[in-house]
Protein backbone atom coordinates (compact mmCIF):
# COMPACT_ATOMS: atom_id res chain seq x y z
CA UNK A 1 0.00 0.00 0.00
CA UNK A 2 2.90 2.21 1.18
CA UNK A 3 4.92 1.45 -2.42
CA UNK A 4 2.12 2.06 -4.36
CA UNK A 5 1.24 5.71 -2.95
CA UNK A 6 4.87 6.23 -3.17
CA UNK A 7 4.62 5.52 -6.93
CA UNK A 8 1.69 7.97 -7.15
CA UNK A 9 3.26 10.60 -5.43
CA UNK A 10 6.48 10.22 -7.54
CA UNK A 11 4.05 10.36 -10.59
CA UNK A 12 2.65 13.20 -9.74
CA UNK A 13 5.82 15.17 -9.02
CA UNK A 14 7.14 14.21 -12.89
CA UNK A 15 3.61 14.74 -14.20
CA UNK A 16 3.97 18.54 -12.82
CA UNK A 17 6.32 18.44 -15.13
CA UNK A 18 4.93 16.69 -18.14
CA UNK A 19 1.91 19.16 -17.22
CA UNK A 20 3.98 22.20 -17.98
CA UNK A 21 5.66 21.33 -21.06
CA UNK A 22 1.95 19.82 -22.23
CA UNK A 23 0.99 23.54 -21.32
CA UNK A 24 3.64 25.19 -23.32
CA UNK A 25 3.13 23.09 -26.02
CA UNK A 26 -0.46 23.38 -25.98
CA UNK A 27 -0.11 27.50 -25.74
CA UNK A 28 1.83 28.07 -29.08
CA UNK A 29 0.09 25.11 -30.90
CA UNK A 30 -3.81 27.10 -29.99
CA UNK A 31 -2.14 30.03 -31.90
CA UNK A 32 -0.24 28.83 -34.41
CA UNK A 33 -1.81 25.26 -35.10
CA UNK A 34 1.26 23.69 -35.16
CA UNK A 35 3.39 21.48 -32.54
CA UNK A 36 6.65 22.91 -31.19
CA UNK A 37 8.82 20.21 -31.27
CA UNK A 38 11.58 22.04 -30.07
CA UNK A 39 10.09 22.88 -26.63
CA UNK A 40 12.06 20.53 -24.88
CA UNK A 41 15.49 21.19 -26.38
CA UNK A 42 14.70 25.26 -25.52
CA UNK A 43 13.80 24.27 -22.02
CA UNK A 44 17.28 21.97 -21.74
CA UNK A 45 18.92 25.29 -23.08
CA UNK A 46 17.26 27.29 -20.23
CA UNK A 47 18.12 24.66 -17.52
CA UNK A 48 22.03 24.64 -18.84
CA UNK A 49 21.67 28.50 -18.59
CA UNK A 50 20.47 28.47 -15.45
CA UNK A 51 23.54 25.81 -14.30
CA UNK A 52 26.25 28.30 -15.71
CA UNK A 53 24.62 31.08 -13.29
CA UNK A 54 24.86 29.11 -10.31
CA UNK A 55 28.02 28.32 -11.11
CA UNK A 56 29.18 31.90 -11.60
CA UNK A 57 28.10 32.38 -8.02
CA UNK A 58 24.23 33.44 -8.28
CA UNK A 59 21.96 32.55 -5.39
CA UNK A 60 20.08 29.75 -6.75
CA UNK A 61 16.63 31.77 -6.85
CA UNK A 62 18.54 34.53 -8.20
CA UNK A 63 19.52 32.26 -11.29
CA UNK A 64 16.49 30.32 -10.96
CA UNK A 65 14.36 34.32 -12.03
CA UNK A 66 17.35 35.33 -14.11
CA UNK A 67 17.10 32.11 -15.93
CA UNK A 68 13.11 32.44 -16.06
CA UNK A 69 13.81 35.98 -18.38
CA UNK A 70 16.22 34.92 -20.29
CA UNK A 71 14.34 32.27 -21.77
CA UNK A 72 11.62 34.44 -22.14
CA UNK A 73 13.86 36.47 -24.10
CA UNK A 74 14.63 33.79 -26.22
CA UNK A 75 11.53 32.33 -27.00
CA UNK A 76 10.01 36.06 -28.40
CA UNK A 77 13.40 35.72 -30.52
CA UNK A 78 12.98 32.48 -32.13
CA UNK A 79 9.39 33.48 -33.19
CA UNK A 80 10.75 36.84 -34.05
CA UNK A 81 13.29 35.71 -36.30
CA UNK A 82 12.38 32.35 -37.18
CA UNK A 83 9.10 31.25 -37.42
CA UNK A 84 7.73 35.05 -38.39
CA UNK A 85 9.59 34.61 -41.76
CA UNK A 86 7.58 31.04 -42.18
CA UNK A 87 4.35 32.19 -40.83
CA UNK A 88 2.24 31.51 -43.93
CA UNK A 89 3.99 28.55 -45.40
CA UNK A 90 2.84 25.40 -46.14
CA UNK A 91 2.33 23.21 -43.10
CA UNK A 92 5.46 20.93 -44.43
CA UNK A 93 7.79 23.80 -43.86
CA UNK A 94 6.41 24.47 -40.50
CA UNK A 95 8.11 20.85 -39.54
CA UNK A 96 10.88 21.30 -41.19
CA UNK A 97 11.49 24.28 -39.38
CA UNK A 98 10.87 22.93 -36.06
CA UNK A 99 12.65 20.17 -36.33
CA UNK A 100 15.89 22.48 -37.74
CA UNK A 101 15.05 24.81 -34.59
CA UNK A 102 15.36 21.10 -32.79
CA UNK A 103 18.72 19.82 -34.10
CA UNK A 104 20.04 23.79 -33.65
CA UNK A 105 19.34 24.66 -30.07
CA UNK A 106 20.28 20.67 -29.24
CA UNK A 107 23.34 21.17 -31.10
CA UNK A 108 24.28 24.53 -29.99
CA UNK A 109 23.81 23.22 -26.54
CA UNK A 110 25.83 20.68 -26.89
CA UNK A 111 28.83 22.62 -28.54
CA UNK A 112 28.93 25.33 -25.78
CA UNK A 113 27.75 23.47 -22.79
CA UNK A 114 29.36 20.11 -23.49
CA UNK A 115 27.57 16.55 -24.18
CA UNK A 116 28.62 14.92 -20.50
CA UNK A 117 26.50 14.81 -17.76
CA UNK A 118 26.28 17.16 -15.20
CA UNK A 119 24.31 17.23 -11.65
CA UNK A 120 21.89 20.26 -11.65
CA UNK A 121 21.35 21.14 -7.93
CA UNK A 122 17.90 21.44 -6.12
CA UNK A 123 16.66 23.99 -3.72
CA UNK A 124 14.32 22.11 -1.65
CA UNK A 125 16.37 19.72 0.84
CA UNK A 126 15.74 18.36 4.10
CA UNK A 127 17.07 17.03 7.09
CA UNK A 128 14.31 14.58 7.84
CA UNK A 129 12.10 12.09 5.68
CA UNK A 130 9.04 13.84 5.44
CA UNK A 131 5.66 11.91 5.82
CA UNK A 132 7.70 9.07 6.74
CA UNK A 133 9.62 8.88 3.97
CA UNK A 134 6.91 8.91 1.50
CA UNK A 135 7.81 11.96 -0.50
CA UNK A 136 11.29 13.58 -0.89
CA UNK A 137 11.81 17.38 -0.43
CA UNK A 138 12.40 17.60 -3.94
CA UNK A 139 8.88 16.05 -5.06
CA UNK A 140 7.44 17.94 -2.33
CA UNK A 141 9.34 21.33 -3.65
CA UNK A 142 9.06 21.00 -7.14
CA UNK A 143 5.45 20.14 -7.27
CA UNK A 144 4.85 23.42 -5.79
CA UNK A 145 6.75 25.55 -8.03
CA UNK A 146 4.65 23.52 -10.54
CA UNK A 147 1.41 24.56 -9.23
CA UNK A 148 2.50 27.84 -8.26
CA UNK A 149 3.30 28.33 -11.99
CA UNK A 150 -0.04 26.52 -13.16
CA UNK A 151 -1.90 28.80 -10.99
CA UNK A 152 0.00 32.14 -12.56
CA UNK A 153 -0.39 31.23 -15.59
CA UNK A 154 -4.24 30.43 -15.44
CA UNK A 155 -4.47 34.00 -13.73
CA UNK A 156 -2.54 35.76 -16.43
CA UNK A 157 -4.80 34.28 -19.00
CA UNK A 158 -7.92 35.08 -17.04
CA UNK A 159 -7.40 38.30 -15.39
CA UNK A 160 -5.88 40.19 -17.41
CA UNK A 161 -6.17 42.73 -20.05
CA UNK A 162 -2.83 41.16 -21.74
CA UNK A 163 -3.71 37.72 -21.11
CA UNK A 164 -6.86 37.99 -22.74
CA UNK A 165 -5.77 39.86 -25.90
CA UNK A 166 -3.30 36.92 -26.24
CA UNK A 167 -6.45 34.47 -25.76
CA UNK A 168 -8.26 36.62 -28.92
CA UNK A 169 -5.36 36.83 -30.84
CA UNK A 170 -4.85 33.19 -30.95
CA UNK A 171 -8.74 31.98 -31.44
CA UNK A 172 -9.37 34.79 -33.84
CA UNK A 173 -6.18 36.77 -35.30
CA UNK A 174 -8.72 38.21 -38.23
CA UNK A 175 -11.30 39.90 -35.58
CA UNK A 176 -8.31 40.70 -32.78
CA UNK A 177 -6.76 42.90 -35.67
CA UNK A 178 -10.04 44.47 -35.93
CA UNK A 179 -10.47 45.84 -32.01
CA UNK A 180 -6.74 46.86 -32.72
CA UNK A 181 -4.76 43.74 -30.73
CA UNK A 182 -1.03 43.48 -31.79
CA UNK A 183 -1.86 39.87 -33.39
CA UNK A 184 2.28 39.37 -34.42
CA UNK A 185 3.32 40.71 -30.80
CA UNK A 186 0.84 38.43 -28.83
CA UNK A 187 2.47 35.80 -30.76
CA UNK A 188 5.86 36.52 -29.93
CA UNK A 189 4.50 37.23 -26.29
CA UNK A 190 3.08 33.28 -26.17
CA UNK A 191 6.41 32.01 -27.76
CA UNK A 192 8.55 33.89 -24.80
CA UNK A 193 6.11 32.61 -22.07
CA UNK A 194 5.91 28.73 -23.25
CA UNK A 195 9.78 28.77 -23.58
CA UNK A 196 9.80 30.21 -19.77
CA UNK A 197 7.88 28.00 -18.35
CA UNK A 198 9.60 25.16 -19.94
CA UNK A 199 12.34 26.69 -18.17
CA UNK A 200 10.69 25.98 -14.78
CA UNK A 201 10.56 22.66 -16.07
CA UNK A 202 13.48 21.94 -17.16
CA UNK A 203 15.25 23.09 -13.62
CA UNK A 204 12.63 21.28 -11.87
CA UNK A 205 13.54 17.89 -13.38
CA UNK A 206 17.47 18.60 -14.28
CA UNK A 207 17.92 17.26 -9.99
CA UNK A 208 15.80 14.13 -10.58
CA UNK A 209 16.95 13.28 -14.07
CA UNK A 210 20.63 14.93 -14.52
CA UNK A 211 21.47 17.85 -16.93
CA UNK A 212 22.69 16.77 -20.67
CA UNK A 213 22.04 18.17 -23.70
CA UNK A 214 19.12 15.09 -24.44
CA UNK A 215 17.33 15.32 -21.20
CA UNK A 216 14.34 16.66 -22.05
CA UNK A 217 14.00 14.41 -25.15
CA UNK A 218 11.60 11.62 -23.25
CA UNK A 219 10.27 13.95 -21.35
CA UNK A 220 8.59 16.05 -24.39
CA UNK A 221 7.16 12.34 -25.54
CA UNK A 222 5.18 12.25 -22.06
CA UNK A 223 4.15 15.65 -22.30
CA UNK A 224 3.20 15.48 -25.77
CA UNK A 225 1.90 12.72 -24.64
CA UNK A 226 -0.23 14.59 -21.70
CA UNK A 227 -1.28 17.79 -24.45
CA UNK A 228 -3.05 14.55 -26.97
CA UNK A 229 -4.83 12.64 -23.85
CA UNK A 230 -6.09 15.84 -22.54
CA UNK A 231 -6.85 17.90 -25.56
CA UNK A 232 -3.99 19.83 -27.52
CA UNK A 233 -6.40 22.60 -27.94
CA UNK A 234 -7.54 22.45 -24.17
CA UNK A 235 -5.15 24.28 -21.44
CA UNK A 236 -6.47 22.64 -19.16
CA UNK A 237 -7.29 19.09 -19.95
CA UNK A 238 -3.35 19.15 -21.35
CA UNK A 239 -2.31 20.06 -17.67
CA UNK A 240 -4.67 17.47 -16.23
CA UNK A 241 -3.46 15.09 -19.28
CA UNK A 242 -0.02 15.61 -18.04
CA UNK A 243 -0.59 14.58 -14.72
CA UNK A 244 -2.44 11.70 -15.49
CA UNK A 245 0.60 10.58 -17.30
CA UNK A 246 3.20 10.94 -14.89
CA UNK A 247 1.08 8.80 -12.52
CA UNK A 248 0.55 6.24 -15.29
CA UNK A 249 3.95 5.82 -16.56
CA UNK A 250 5.34 5.60 -12.80
CA UNK A 251 2.70 2.83 -12.09
CA UNK A 252 3.19 0.72 -15.32
CA UNK A 253 6.88 1.57 -14.99
CA UNK A 254 7.01 -0.17 -11.32
CA UNK A 255 4.19 -2.49 -11.84
CA UNK A 256 3.58 -3.50 -15.42
CA UNK A 257 6.22 -3.29 -18.03
CA UNK A 258 9.18 -2.58 -15.89
CA UNK A 259 11.43 1.06 -16.05
CA UNK A 260 13.00 -0.39 -19.68
CA UNK A 261 9.50 -0.26 -21.15
CA UNK A 262 8.55 3.23 -19.58
CA UNK A 263 8.87 5.20 -22.46
CA UNK A 264 6.49 2.62 -24.79
CA UNK A 265 3.93 3.85 -22.70
CA UNK A 266 4.09 7.09 -23.73
CA UNK A 267 4.16 5.99 -27.02
CA UNK A 268 1.13 3.85 -26.77
CA UNK A 269 -1.06 6.85 -24.95
CA UNK A 270 -0.05 8.99 -28.21
CA UNK A 271 -1.37 6.55 -30.60
CA UNK A 272 -4.13 5.55 -28.76
CA UNK A 273 -5.57 8.82 -28.14
CA UNK A 274 -4.73 9.57 -32.13
CA UNK A 275 -6.57 6.59 -33.20
CA UNK A 276 -9.76 6.39 -30.64
CA UNK A 277 -10.25 9.90 -29.69
CA UNK A 278 -8.02 12.59 -31.83
CA UNK A 279 -9.13 15.48 -29.78
CA UNK A 280 -8.68 14.20 -26.64
CA UNK A 281 -10.17 13.52 -23.31
CA UNK A 282 -11.07 17.37 -23.14
CA UNK A 283 -11.06 18.01 -26.52
CA UNK A 284 -12.34 21.25 -27.05
CA UNK A 285 -15.89 21.46 -27.82
CA UNK A 286 -17.01 24.86 -29.47
CA UNK A 287 -21.06 25.67 -28.31
CA UNK A 288 -22.02 27.46 -31.74
CA UNK A 289 -25.46 28.59 -33.04
CA UNK A 290 -25.74 29.67 -36.46
CA UNK B 1 -12.33 70.03 -43.57
CA UNK B 2 -11.56 67.01 -45.04
CA UNK B 3 -14.67 64.19 -45.48
CA UNK B 4 -14.19 61.21 -42.79
CA UNK B 5 -13.58 59.04 -45.00
CA UNK B 6 -12.26 59.58 -48.77
CA UNK B 7 -11.26 57.01 -51.15
CA UNK B 8 -9.52 57.69 -54.36
CA UNK B 9 -8.96 54.98 -57.40
CA UNK B 10 -9.04 52.18 -55.04
CA UNK B 11 -8.19 48.68 -56.31
CA UNK B 12 -7.94 45.63 -54.45
CA UNK B 13 -8.49 42.01 -55.10
CA UNK B 14 -7.29 38.44 -53.71
CA UNK B 15 -4.28 36.89 -55.51
CA UNK B 16 -4.54 37.89 -58.80
CA UNK B 17 -8.15 38.64 -59.04
CA UNK B 18 -9.14 41.73 -59.42
CA UNK B 19 -12.31 43.23 -57.51
CA UNK B 20 -12.12 46.38 -57.38
CA UNK B 21 -11.65 48.56 -60.20
CA UNK B 22 -10.67 52.05 -58.90
CA UNK B 23 -13.63 53.18 -56.43
CA UNK B 24 -14.49 56.63 -55.46
CA UNK B 25 -16.19 57.48 -52.51
CA UNK B 26 -16.22 59.59 -49.48
CA UNK B 27 -18.32 59.37 -46.03
CA UNK B 28 -18.84 62.27 -44.14
CA UNK B 29 -19.11 62.71 -40.44
CA UNK B 30 -21.91 61.98 -38.40
CA UNK B 31 -23.91 60.02 -41.09
CA UNK B 32 -24.29 57.08 -42.76
CA UNK B 33 -23.13 56.37 -46.10
CA UNK B 34 -24.83 53.26 -48.03
CA UNK B 35 -23.09 50.56 -50.09
CA UNK B 36 -25.48 48.50 -52.06
CA UNK B 37 -24.98 45.83 -54.84
CA UNK B 38 -25.74 42.36 -55.72
CA UNK B 39 -24.10 39.63 -54.39
CA UNK B 40 -20.67 39.37 -55.48
CA UNK B 41 -20.32 43.22 -56.25
CA UNK B 42 -17.15 43.48 -53.65
CA UNK B 43 -19.59 45.63 -50.77
CA UNK B 44 -17.13 43.13 -48.52
CA UNK B 45 -14.06 43.65 -50.28
CA UNK B 46 -14.42 47.34 -50.52
CA UNK B 47 -14.90 47.30 -46.64
CA UNK B 48 -11.74 44.95 -46.36
CA UNK B 49 -9.75 47.43 -48.46
CA UNK B 50 -10.33 50.23 -45.76
CA UNK B 51 -9.63 47.84 -42.81
CA UNK B 52 -6.52 46.82 -44.55
CA UNK B 53 -7.46 43.00 -44.59
CA UNK B 54 -6.72 42.65 -48.66
CA UNK B 55 -4.26 44.16 -50.94
CA UNK B 56 -4.80 47.73 -52.10
CA UNK B 57 -3.53 50.32 -54.09
CA UNK B 58 -5.11 53.53 -54.80
CA UNK B 59 -5.32 56.18 -51.93
CA UNK B 60 -7.83 56.07 -48.42
CA UNK B 61 -7.67 58.95 -46.67
CA UNK B 62 -8.88 58.84 -43.17
CA UNK B 63 -9.45 62.33 -41.91
CA UNK B 64 -7.22 63.85 -44.22
CA UNK B 65 -4.12 61.50 -43.81
CA UNK B 66 -3.28 58.02 -45.93
CA UNK B 67 -4.78 55.18 -44.46
CA UNK B 68 -4.10 52.40 -46.95
CA UNK B 69 -1.16 50.02 -46.65
CA UNK B 70 -1.29 50.20 -43.27
CA UNK B 71 -2.12 47.30 -40.98
CA UNK B 72 -5.59 46.34 -39.90
CA UNK B 73 -4.39 47.24 -36.43
CA UNK B 74 -3.42 50.26 -36.56
CA UNK B 75 -6.54 51.04 -38.32
CA UNK B 76 -8.38 50.13 -35.79
CA UNK B 77 -6.52 52.14 -33.57
CA UNK B 78 -7.13 55.52 -35.47
CA UNK B 79 -10.76 55.30 -34.73
CA UNK B 80 -12.36 52.86 -37.35
CA UNK B 81 -14.36 49.91 -36.26
CA UNK B 82 -15.26 47.04 -38.43
CA UNK B 83 -18.18 44.92 -37.70
CA UNK B 84 -17.49 42.21 -40.46
CA UNK B 85 -19.44 39.71 -42.65
CA UNK B 86 -19.61 36.70 -40.13
CA UNK B 87 -19.71 38.73 -37.34
CA UNK B 88 -16.24 38.30 -35.94
CA UNK B 89 -17.06 37.63 -32.54
CA UNK B 90 -14.49 36.09 -30.44
CA UNK B 91 -17.12 32.77 -30.25
CA UNK B 92 -14.94 30.92 -27.64
CA UNK B 93 -15.08 33.70 -25.04
CA UNK B 94 -17.81 35.26 -22.91
CA UNK B 95 -20.11 37.70 -23.52
CA UNK B 96 -18.04 40.50 -21.08
CA UNK B 97 -14.71 39.28 -22.82
CA UNK B 98 -15.77 40.43 -26.25
CA UNK B 99 -17.21 43.49 -24.33
CA UNK B 100 -13.26 43.76 -23.13
CA UNK B 101 -11.48 43.01 -26.27
CA UNK B 102 -13.93 46.01 -27.74
CA UNK B 103 -12.68 48.43 -25.70
CA UNK B 104 -9.51 47.09 -25.79
CA UNK B 105 -7.24 49.94 -27.02
CA UNK B 106 -8.94 52.45 -24.83
CA UNK B 107 -6.59 54.34 -22.17
CA UNK B 108 -9.68 56.44 -20.95
CA UNK B 109 -11.86 56.49 -17.63
CA UNK B 110 -14.96 55.92 -19.43
CA UNK B 111 -14.97 52.27 -20.42
CA UNK B 112 -17.56 51.61 -17.45
CA UNK B 113 -19.62 54.03 -18.56
CA UNK B 114 -19.65 52.53 -22.06
CA UNK B 115 -20.34 49.11 -20.79
CA UNK B 116 -23.81 50.52 -19.52
CA UNK B 117 -24.54 52.33 -22.46
CA UNK B 118 -24.68 49.64 -24.59
CA UNK B 119 -26.60 47.09 -21.80
CA UNK B 120 -29.07 50.17 -22.41
CA UNK B 121 -28.45 49.66 -26.11
CA UNK B 122 -28.71 45.85 -25.52
CA UNK B 123 -30.43 44.58 -22.75
CA UNK B 124 -30.19 41.02 -23.76
CA UNK B 125 -26.60 41.50 -23.72
CA UNK B 126 -26.58 42.04 -20.29
CA UNK B 127 -28.53 39.27 -19.41
CA UNK B 128 -25.91 37.09 -21.64
CA UNK B 129 -23.02 38.41 -19.83
CA UNK B 130 -21.56 35.39 -18.69
CA UNK B 131 -22.11 33.33 -21.54
CA UNK B 132 -19.89 32.27 -24.48
CA UNK B 133 -20.54 34.31 -27.38
CA UNK B 134 -21.34 31.12 -29.58
CA UNK B 135 -24.02 30.25 -27.73
CA UNK B 136 -25.65 33.91 -28.15
CA UNK B 137 -29.06 33.44 -31.16
CA UNK B 138 -27.91 34.59 -34.64
CA UNK B 139 -29.43 38.13 -33.78
CA UNK B 140 -27.44 38.66 -30.10
CA UNK B 141 -24.38 37.56 -31.92
CA UNK B 142 -24.63 40.54 -34.22
CA UNK B 143 -25.96 42.98 -31.35
CA UNK B 144 -22.58 41.81 -29.76
CA UNK B 145 -20.32 42.25 -32.74
CA UNK B 146 -21.97 45.87 -33.25
CA UNK B 147 -21.54 46.24 -29.31
CA UNK B 148 -18.02 45.40 -29.91
CA UNK B 149 -17.52 47.60 -32.55
CA UNK B 150 -18.80 50.76 -30.68
CA UNK B 151 -16.82 50.01 -27.61
CA UNK B 152 -13.67 51.02 -29.72
CA UNK B 153 -15.50 54.79 -29.68
CA UNK B 154 -14.99 55.04 -33.15
CA UNK B 155 -15.21 58.07 -35.66
CA UNK B 156 -16.29 55.45 -38.28
CA UNK B 157 -18.35 52.09 -38.54
CA UNK B 158 -17.85 49.99 -41.16
CA UNK B 159 -20.77 47.56 -40.78
CA UNK B 160 -21.06 44.80 -43.57
CA UNK B 161 -24.49 43.50 -43.94
CA UNK B 162 -25.82 43.69 -40.38
CA UNK B 163 -29.18 41.94 -41.62
CA UNK B 164 -27.69 38.51 -42.85
CA UNK B 165 -29.46 35.23 -42.19
CA UNK B 166 -31.26 37.12 -38.87
CA UNK B 167 -35.63 37.15 -39.09
CA UNK B 168 -37.54 40.23 -39.90
CA UNK B 169 -38.56 41.11 -36.21
CA UNK B 170 -34.68 41.13 -35.39
CA UNK B 171 -33.84 43.27 -37.83
CA UNK B 172 -36.23 45.19 -36.91
CA UNK B 173 -34.89 45.80 -33.45
CA UNK B 174 -30.92 46.21 -35.21
CA UNK B 175 -31.94 48.79 -37.43
CA UNK B 176 -33.81 50.50 -34.64
CA UNK B 177 -30.76 50.91 -32.70
CA UNK B 178 -28.82 51.77 -35.37
CA UNK B 179 -30.85 55.13 -35.63
CA UNK B 180 -30.23 55.57 -32.26
CA UNK B 181 -26.84 55.05 -32.59
CA UNK B 182 -26.96 57.38 -35.03
CA UNK B 183 -28.32 60.09 -33.32
CA UNK B 184 -27.14 59.77 -30.31
CA UNK B 185 -23.24 60.08 -31.15
CA UNK B 186 -21.22 61.76 -33.81
CA UNK B 187 -19.67 58.40 -35.28
CA UNK B 188 -19.55 58.26 -39.35
CA UNK B 189 -21.84 54.77 -40.70
CA UNK B 190 -20.46 53.07 -43.92
CA UNK B 191 -23.21 50.28 -43.78
CA UNK B 192 -22.66 47.49 -46.60
CA UNK B 193 -26.64 45.72 -47.24
CA UNK B 194 -28.14 43.75 -49.72
CA UNK B 195 -31.53 44.96 -48.47
CA UNK B 196 -31.44 48.09 -50.14
CA UNK B 197 -34.83 49.45 -49.15
CA UNK B 198 -33.78 49.05 -45.50
CA UNK B 199 -30.21 50.68 -45.96
CA UNK B 200 -31.93 53.79 -48.11
CA UNK B 201 -34.24 54.56 -44.79
CA UNK B 202 -31.58 55.02 -42.57
CA UNK B 203 -28.93 56.20 -45.20
CA UNK B 204 -28.56 59.69 -46.34
CA UNK B 205 -26.34 59.12 -49.25
CA UNK B 206 -25.64 56.09 -50.86
CA UNK B 207 -23.61 54.35 -53.84
CA UNK B 208 -24.22 51.28 -56.05
CA UNK B 209 -21.69 49.28 -56.57
CA UNK B 210 -21.75 46.85 -59.33
CA UNK B 211 -18.63 44.06 -60.42
CA UNK B 212 -16.58 46.56 -58.58
CA UNK B 213 -16.78 49.86 -60.19
CA UNK B 214 -19.53 52.14 -58.66
CA UNK B 215 -22.62 52.99 -61.12
CA UNK B 216 -24.64 55.34 -59.36
CA UNK B 217 -24.45 57.85 -56.38
CA UNK B 218 -26.31 60.35 -54.25
CA UNK B 219 -28.68 60.97 -51.47
CA UNK B 220 -30.23 58.33 -50.53
CA UNK B 221 -33.81 59.55 -50.51
CA UNK B 222 -33.50 60.27 -54.35
CA UNK B 223 -32.42 56.72 -55.24
CA UNK B 224 -35.00 55.51 -53.33
CA UNK B 225 -37.70 57.11 -55.24
CA UNK B 226 -36.17 56.45 -58.89
CA UNK B 227 -38.33 53.64 -59.85
CA UNK B 228 -35.85 52.66 -62.70
CA UNK B 229 -32.74 52.44 -60.16
CA UNK B 230 -35.00 50.35 -58.08
CA UNK B 231 -35.77 48.08 -60.61
CA UNK B 232 -32.79 48.11 -62.23
CA UNK B 233 -30.28 47.04 -59.71
CA UNK B 234 -32.18 46.98 -56.79
CA UNK B 235 -34.57 44.45 -57.29
CA UNK B 236 -37.96 45.87 -55.70
N1 LIG C 1 -11.11 35.58 -49.89
C1 LIG C 1 -11.36 35.67 -51.21
N2 LIG C 1 -10.51 35.11 -52.11
C2 LIG C 1 -10.74 35.21 -53.43
N3 LIG C 1 -11.80 35.82 -53.97
C3 LIG C 1 -12.69 36.39 -53.14
C4 LIG C 1 -12.52 36.34 -51.72
N4 LIG C 1 -13.55 37.00 -51.16
C5 LIG C 1 -14.32 37.43 -52.16
N5 LIG C 1 -13.81 37.09 -53.37
C6 LIG C 1 -14.37 37.42 -54.67
O1 LIG C 1 -14.45 38.81 -54.80
C7 LIG C 1 -15.65 39.20 -55.42
C8 LIG C 1 -16.37 40.20 -54.55
O2 LIG C 1 -16.73 39.57 -53.34
P1 LIG C 1 -17.32 40.36 -52.11
O3 LIG C 1 -16.51 41.56 -51.88
O4 LIG C 1 -17.44 39.39 -51.00
O5 LIG C 1 -18.76 40.77 -52.65
P2 LIG C 1 -20.05 41.19 -51.85
O6 LIG C 1 -19.70 41.46 -50.43
O7 LIG C 1 -20.54 42.40 -52.57
O8 LIG C 1 -21.02 40.07 -51.97
C9 LIG C 1 -16.44 37.92 -55.68
O9 LIG C 1 -16.26 37.58 -57.03
C10 LIG C 1 -15.80 36.91 -54.78
O10 LIG C 1 -15.85 35.66 -55.37
MG1 LIG D 1 -20.35 40.47 -48.68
Amino acid sequence: MEALAHQIIAGIATGGIYASLALALVMIYQATHHVNFAQGEMATLSTFIALSFIQAGMPYWVAFFATIAVSFLIGVAVERLLMRPVQNAPVLTHVGVFIGLLLIIGNLTGWVFGYTTKMFPTPFESDQPLFGGLVSAHQLGSTAVTLAVLLLVYLFFRHTKLGLAMRAAAYNPRSARLVGIRVGWMLALGWGLAAAIGAVAGMMIAPVVFLDPTMMLGILLYAFAGALLGGIDNPMGAVLGGFAVGVLENLAGAYVVGTELKLTVALIIIIGVLVIRPSGLFGRVVLSRV
Amino acid sequence: MPALLEARGLHAGYGPTQVLHGLDFTVEEGGVTALLGANGAGKTTTLRAISGMVRTTGEVLFRGERIDGRATEDIARRGIAHVPDGRGTFMELTVEENFRLGAYIRRDAEVQADFERMWALFPRLRQRWRQQAGTLSGGEQQMLAIARALLLRPRLLLMDEPSFGLAPLIVEEIFGIMRRVREESRVGILLVEQNANLALELADHAYLLETGRIVISGPAAEIRRDEAIRRSYLGY
